[in-house]
């Protein structure tokens, strides 16, 4: 094969030619576009699975997007050094910003003591990460064009093949695109050219001295960049079209964080500066000969002519119109949209519908709908759980790019989804580590689920950890693992009426403290649904309403805890056995070696504790001390003392039998009746 | 703005209290003309009238709900009317339109108040409102804690208060509050609330329910003290309010010097039980103390009397304190209880009853499931506040795992601090590094995965506890014994030695076979195993070694392959390549052969030997028998077994007579847990020792060696040949049940149901919303809050 094609001869060749197997440009089995977070996140994984993969990056270095924005340079992911915990996983649910790897000198809190860090770490962090873990990223490169080449022999029935700035070819058989959101989102009215962008305004306060400043937008960086003129300015108005959404109340990261809210200070308490809600495609701005601007709407620009000092404004008609001072600067800060120019037609790359334009359409897999073998990553796979999860985060895509990973590895390698196999006297305390400590969990909240596989007989289970839960219909085609015999789900959730806009969240009463009303509680806590077999794709898609899933045979929840830390022997650990118990119709109690002797020679099953310890010698033997708990505990007879046959053996309370569910066995005592019926 | 202002209507309906009840001849509802109405008013009489014109329909929802309201109003002495505006007469309360009407409430021909039907949207609310108006000088409506205050400063050594708090106006607790309100009025003051913040401002946080305190203002004297309130603890119902009032009217302590089975008060006719403290004279005072703490804390739930013992003429009990009587006819329990808090709770318990079953058939699911039954988990939870003495063993954390167990041959426990089967080991782990405290074999150390789970997963540890013993040069070993002290330090000791040993010579192989090479294990190995190759077997060595490797820990294993090796199988007529097994406490060295065995083959071949042909059961052991999949024969002896019976189950053995079974022991003093076996066995504990037969793979039957036979070789032969040809019946099967959950678990997903199915009542913000309407709208003339006052009802 000719590896040594020229650029301009392959260029050549590509506009005329289809392109020859003899000619085809370098193949890599895995292309990722973008070394930012996401990109080098996944080279991170294919290169740990000795992945045949390339990183191709327009600039010379990981990161660039932190090179400039954010423009205050202030980020506003938290970088928690401090849990006091020494649990890695629990510890990176408040390190928003590290991305993640088995290296632990490459977690962000060895780049910044700062709690909300500098941009210029984040950028000297990422070029260490693909540095030090040695990524193959190719800098400089541009790719200017994808295509689709079909072949019948490539992994997905087609390759994709890439071209950069210099001409250069790619053939890929898997495209992993990262590339983020970098085009400015722009809105399209009278005057919007008078508007300065936040991608270039200036930073500096010194240029807003004694100005009257309206910002465009209700984003983060709307308030990022009123907060940094705030006290230079006259006043700053905000107008956009929504409310405005307060981070604390919707429990999405992506809305208006707590940290860049001067401004709704100066608002409420002195009329000062204000925020105010139109459609931006309504307005207009004229500008006066004083070089000042004036909002007005669209309708009145049309009927009139062009002139500034003619244009009608609205206060014409109504003398206390919000708007009606003149403006000396506006800002437009509107976001990013995805740049969706350099794919040709053919890969069918189309934005996320009406909700999310701004983001490519992905199926919950993040696999294009367009083009099978296409995948987005990081910020620009946000349509997946945008206003909902931290997928467009650093601190949720982390986790979602990880799953993509094990997606791939299982369709391409034939490696099934990682899982750990238990026997089912595990169960409890597998669930319990899991939502105790884990952070994919608790960051991608809604979006992915552990998941645990009945096997068969009820006597074993299969654990798969941060499955994407809408894919849960095809969790056997996907992932290799087999879910013949009952699936557990478990989730993190908000209340259900708790997040909201505008909602109180600081209502009286707002937690749940008694088990019974767990399913009430309002802050994330671990919801755990069982079904029988898979739910079908129908019953993904046509879920209920505010459902994350489709209905279940049996729902729990595990009440909510002010500490997030559910290990309460009680209020936590209790209640789940039970529900997990009446789910498999099984007995999940551990015993000591001494209560499986006993059901060993009184009886001629054994419960599941006792099977897959005792018996495989393995049983708890326990401590004198421990012993004189049980018998106090009334959970033990004191054998040795007893004579003859206890009569009052109904009275202790740990094993008497609920008189509606005579079948349970009662460990104990529960053979002496059952012996008299079977006499 | 909430307090009341309809000072224009201001007569005094205190004839409606003195009033005998007005009973008319019908209950029905009667219809009359305005004119007819009017003419029917009697001065000082209410009457509530509803307006509608004579064409309406004659049944609607709201005219239901008069029409029952018309018999419990009557009895109030308040007529009811339904008043047909014809168009011939005119009336101003006859409204334009028909949705205007409304009713009326007169006293006299003079008009008390009008409310629109919405607000009397039932019985219940049709009542509360008809008495809340006509008795607003005696039920104080209040808003605020202050208004609260400034009542109960201004009747400090005047009058008791009766303060309630209902969830909204027109409820059936606000018609019970009103209805006692009705006959009590005169003799307490009555206060009103629907605020949550009053109910809080006295410490009450159950705001789910209407509560009624009683507070005890009479007697204070002082006007700097507080009132003592007193909470009525069953549901605001009419009767319970009466009762309850009735008891805080009853004196708190009497003292009495009778029988007690004669003694009567109101309490027992409002069916509270009666608490007598037995005093004697010596210590009067204190017992009166005791008693009136007592008799504060069960205001309202019982009568507490003073028993005095020394004027009493029939005999009590002598060590008896308290004596109890539940009700009217039944017997006194005399009771000795030391400590006044357990009379409360006796009392309480005692009289629990009742209302229990009230709340059961609301809303409780049966059994409480919050009981831990997890032995367990409730074992180490009970012994939590206790210090283990973990400095013993080493604390690993991510730095310093790997230079630890580099450094120095340990053992590492994995566990998880919230787990309780982990910690319930973690108990014998420091148990044993107490024992092995000193002795320098090995470094105990443990690690908790909770803190360091990055750590526990690259040495694979994915389920908790595990035990590692981790060795200079060797890869990492799982432990896969008993999780106790001994079977542990069992397997530490045996590790000290490296398996399978090389034995280098013909006297080291003998000494290792008599015992003597490792004196100091054979307690924790009884059984020495001797492989035997010829130097050219290597492929039978590397089996045998691999299988050594195997046992490593659970049983004493060496290798000699030096060239005089037929100098000790000619001794023990073994062929090469064999095994020797010395049986220490029996002092037999037996020989096996190996020829072309395979490690796992060799591994079966050793464990096999290590049973013994009549062992002593015990909890350790039993798994290992069991998995013979044989019936057990086992006798039972309480203490060590004798002789003869032993020397016969031997002789019966050693004649293969037993193969069919396995013949074992169960030492009751070892293993008193054999007890609860016997019992389930026999129901009553049979005189020992006693030996059965238990199938417990097949069929579950346990079969009873005849008590009156005596055990002998010739007995057992022949009851095991009847029970092997069916002629003996068994005394029992085991259950064969399956484990089930012990308890039913919250169905979450049906209350979820229920809420999404009725009016939105969950917590959030939006319900939220709804209780401030409501809490705004409640003033009673607020004419269209009526709408709102069912909400959350």
């Amino acid at each position: 094969m000719g590896l040594w094609v020229a650029p301009g001869l392959l260029l050549a060749m590509a506009l005329t030619l289809h392109l020859a197997e003899a000619s085809a440009p370098p193949h890599r089995d895995y292309c990722v576009l973008g070394a930012g977070p996401a990109g080098l996140q996944m080279a991170y994984f294919l290169q740990r699975a000795g992945r045949d993969y390339q990183v191709f990056e327009r600039a010379s270095r990981p990161g660039s997007f932190f090179t400039r924005y954010p423009r205050h340079r202030k980020l506003i992911s938290i970088n928690k050094r401090h849990t006091g915990r020494t649990n890695s996983e629990f510890n990176l649910r408040h390190d928003w910003n590290s991305l993640l790897s088995h290296d632990p000198r490459l977690l962000f809190r060895h780049y910044s003591r700062a709690y909300f860090p500098d941009a210029g770490d984040m950028v000297r962090y990422l070029g260490d990460f693909a540095s030090r873990l040695r990524l193959r990223v190719r800098y400089n490169t541009a790719i200017a064009h994808v295509t689709l080449d079909k072949d019948r022999r490539a992994w997905n029935g087609h390759y994709f093949i890439l071209t950069d700035q210099k001409g250069q070819g790619y053939r890929c058989s898997v495209l992993l695109v990262a590339t983020g959101l970098s085009v400015p989102n722009l809105v399209d009215f009278p005057g919007a050219e008078y508007a300065e962008g936040y991608e270039s305004v200036s930073v500096d306060p010194e240029d807003f001295v004694g100005q009257n400043v309206l910002i465009l937008g209700r984003g983060n960086s709307a308030f990022e960049t009123a907060e940094n003129i705030l006290g230079v300015t006259n006043f700053v108005h905000m107008l956009s079209r929504s409310r405005v959404r307060l981070s604390w109340a919707t429990h999405y990261v992506g809305d208006l964080r707590a940290i860049n809210n001067g401004l709704l200070d100066t608002y409420q308490l002195k009329s000062l500066d204000g925020l105010l809600e139109s459609d931006l495609t309504d307005l207009a701005v004229v500008k006066d000969p004083k070089g000042k601007f004036h909002i007005t709407l669209k309708f009145y620009v049309e009927e009139g002519n062009q002139s500034a000092e003619a244009v009608p404004l609205p206060q014409d008609d109504s003398d206390n119109f919000a708007m009606r001072v003149a403006y000396d600067r506006i800002i437009r800060c509107l976001g990013w949209n995805f740049d969706f120019s350099i794919f040709n037609k053919s890969l069918r790359l189309s934005s996320g519908g009406e909700f999310s334009k701004k983001y490519p359409l992905v199926r919950p897999s993040y696999e294009s709908k367009g083009s099978r073998g296409l995948f987005v990553l990081g910020t620009a796979s946000h349509s997946v759980d945008y206003r909902k999860s931290a997928g467009g985060f650093i601190h949720g895509f982390r986790y979602t790019v990880r799953a993509v990973h094990r997606l791939l590895e299982h369709r391409h390698h034939g490696a099934a989804w990682p899982s750990t196999e238990l026997p089912i006297a595990q169960l409890t305390s597998s669930v319990l580590r899991r939502v105790n400590e884990a952070s994919g969990l608790y960051q991608m909240f809604g979006v992915l689920a552990d998941v645990v596989l009945v096997k068969e007989n009820g006597t074993a289970f299969e654990y798969l950890e941060e499955f994407p839960m809408q894919m849960l219909a095809q969790l056997e085609t996907v992932t290799g693992r087999q879910a013949r015999h009952g699936l557990f789900v478990i989730n993190m959730e908000y209340g259900r009426n708790f997040s909201g806009p505008g909602k109180d969240v600081f209502f009286y009463d707002r937690s749940v403290g008694y088990t019974e009303d767990a399913w009430q509680s309002n802050f994330l806590h671990p919801v755990i649904y069982y079904y029988r077999q898979l739910p079908t794709e129908q019953e993904v898609r046509f879920r209920p309403a505010d459902w994350p899933l489709p209905r279940p045979a049996a729902i729990h929840h595990i009440v909510e805890d002010f500490l997030t830390d559910w290990t309460a022997p009680v209020s936590h650990i209790l209640p789940l056995r039970r529900f997990l118990e009446n789910c498999l119709g099984t007995d999940l109690r551990g015993f000591y070696a001494e209560s499986c002797f006993l059901f060993a020679l009184t009886r001629q099953k054994l419960p599941p504790f006792c099977q897959q310890g005792y018996l495989r010698m393995q049983g708890l033997v326990g401590t004198g001390s421990l012993r004189q708990h049980r018998v106090a505990s009334g959970l033990l007879q004191g054998y040795a003392a007893a004579g003859k046959r206890s009569e009052d053996s109904g009275q202790r309370p740990g094993f008497q039998e609920p008189a509606d569910q005579p079948q349970a066995p009662g460990p104990l005592d529960q053979p002496l009746t059952g012996n008299k019926e079977e006499l | 703005m909430m307090s009341f202002s309809f000072n224009g209507f201001r007569v005094g309906i205190s004839f409606v209290m003195m009033c005998t009840v007005y009973k008319s001849a019908v209950n029905s509802l009667p219809e009359l003309s305005p004119q007819r109405y009017f003419s029917t008013l009697q001065a000082g009489k209410a009457s509530l009238a509803y307006f509608c014109q004579a064409d309406s329909p004659s049944t609607s929802v709201f005219l239901e709900e008069l029409n029952k309201a018309v018999k419990p109003l009557q009895d109030y002495g308040i007529s009811v009317a339904k008043v047909n505006c014809v168009k011939e007469e005119t009336s101003k309360y006859c409204g334009k339109e028909k949705d205007l009407l409304k009713a009326y409430l007169f006293r006299g021909n003079i008009l008390l108040r009008e409310f629109p039907t919405d607000t009397l949207f039932d019985e219940n609310a049709i009542i509360a409102h008809v008495l809340f108006a006509l008795l607003f000088n005696e039920v104080k409506y209040i808003t605020t804690p202050e208004d609260l205050q400034n009542i109960e400063n201004a009747l400090k050594g005047k009058a008791n208060i009766a303060f309630s708090y209902v969830r909204a106006i027109g409820t059936p607790e606000h018609r019970a509050v009103m209805e006692a309100a009705f006959v009590y009025g005169n003799t307490y003051q009555f206060v009103l609330t629907t605020e949550i913040a009053l109910l809080e401002s006295i410490g009450m946080e159950d705001i789910k329910y209407a509560h009624l305190y009683f507070f005890h203002c009479k007697e204070v004297l002082d006007l700097t003290q507080q009132c003592r309130r007193t909470l009525m603890g069953q549901p605001l119902t009419t009767v319970d309010i009466y009762r309850f009032i009735k008891s805080m009217e009853a004196p708190l302590l009497t003292e009495v010097a009778e029988d007690p089975q004669q003694v009567t008060t109101v309490h027992l006719q409002l069916g509270l039980p009666l608490v007598f403290i037995v005093s004697q004279q010596a210590t009067y005072e204190a017992d009166r103390r005791t008693a009136e703490w007592i008799a504060w804390r069960l205001l309202g739930k019982a009568g507490v009397l003073l028993l005095l013992r020394d004027s009493l003429e029939v005999d009590i009990p002598q060590q008896a304190n308290v004596a109890f009587k539940r009700e009217e006819g039944m017997p006194v329990e005399f009771l000795v209880l030391h400590d006044a808090d357990l009379v409360i709770s006796y009392v309480e318990n005692n009289t629990h009853i009742e209302e229990t079953r009230e709340d059961e058939a609301d809303d409780m699911e049966g059994p409480d499931m919050e009981m831990q039954d997890d032995e367990v988990a409730e074992s180490v939870y009970r012994d939590r506040k206790r210090q283990l003495p973990l400095e013993l063993t080493v604390e690993l954390t991510g730095e310093t795992f790997n230079a630890t167990v580099m450094a120095s041959d340990s053992i590492v426990l994995f566990y998880a601090g919230w787990q309780a089967v982990s910690m319930a080991f973690l108990h014998s782990y420091v148990d044993l590094a107490v024992k092995l405290k000193g002795t320098p074999t090995m470094l105990l150390t443990r690690i908790n995965c909770a803190d360091w789970p990055d750590v526990c997963t690259k040495q694979n540890v994915t389920e908790f506890p595990v035990v590692k013993m981790y060795k200079e040069g060797e890869n990492p070993v799982s432990y896969s014994g008993m999780l106790g002290t001994e079977d542990l330090l069992k397997f530490i000791q045996l590790n000290r030695i490296s398996c399978p040993v090389n034995i280098t010579s013909i006297q080291e192989a003998e000494e290792y076979l008599s015992g003597e090479l490792y004196k100091d294990l054979i307690s924790y190995s009884a059984v020495s195993v001797l492989g035997l190759f010829s130097p050219a077997m290597t492929t039978a060595q590397e089996d045998f070694t691999e299988a050594g490797k195997y046992l490593k820990g659970y049983v004493t294993t060496g290798i000699y392959s030096e060239e005089d090796v037929l100098i000790l199988s000619n001794k023990y007529t073994a062929t090469l390549p064999a095994l020797l097994l010395a049986r220490h406490k029996e002092r037999q060295v037996e020989s096996i052969p190996l020829a072309n065995t395979h490690a796992q083959d060799i591994v079966q071949i050793i464990t096999n030997a290590l049973l013994e042909t009549f062992p002593e059961i015990t909890v350790e052991n039993l798994p290992t028998y069991i998995r013979l999949q044989k019936p057990l024969l086992i006798l039972f002896s309480d203490g060590i077994i004798n002789p003869q019976y032993q020397k016969a189950l031997l002789t019966l053995a050693k004649e293969k007579h037993l193969d069919s079974v396995i013949p074992c022991w169960l030492n009751l003093k070892n293993t008193p847990v054999g007890r609860g076996i016997l019992q389930v066995y026999f129901e009553i504990l049979p005189p020992l020792p006693v030996l059965v037969v238990v199938n417990l793979h097949s069929g579950g039957q346990v079969f009873a060696f005849p008590s009156d036979q005596a055990i002998t070789e010739q007995n057992l032969l022949l009851w095991l040949k009847k029970l092997e040809a069916g002629l003996e019946s068994h005394i029992t099967i085991l259950s064969a049940q399956e484990w089930k959950p012990p308890l039913p678990a919250y169905d979450f997903l049906r209350m979820m149901d229920a809420a999404a199915s009725q009016h939105p009542t969950r917590k959030g913000p939006e319900g939220m919303k709804e209780t401030d309407i409501q809490e705004n709208d409640i003033q009673p003339e607020d004419k269209s809050a009526a709408r709102n006052e069912r909400i959350e009802l």
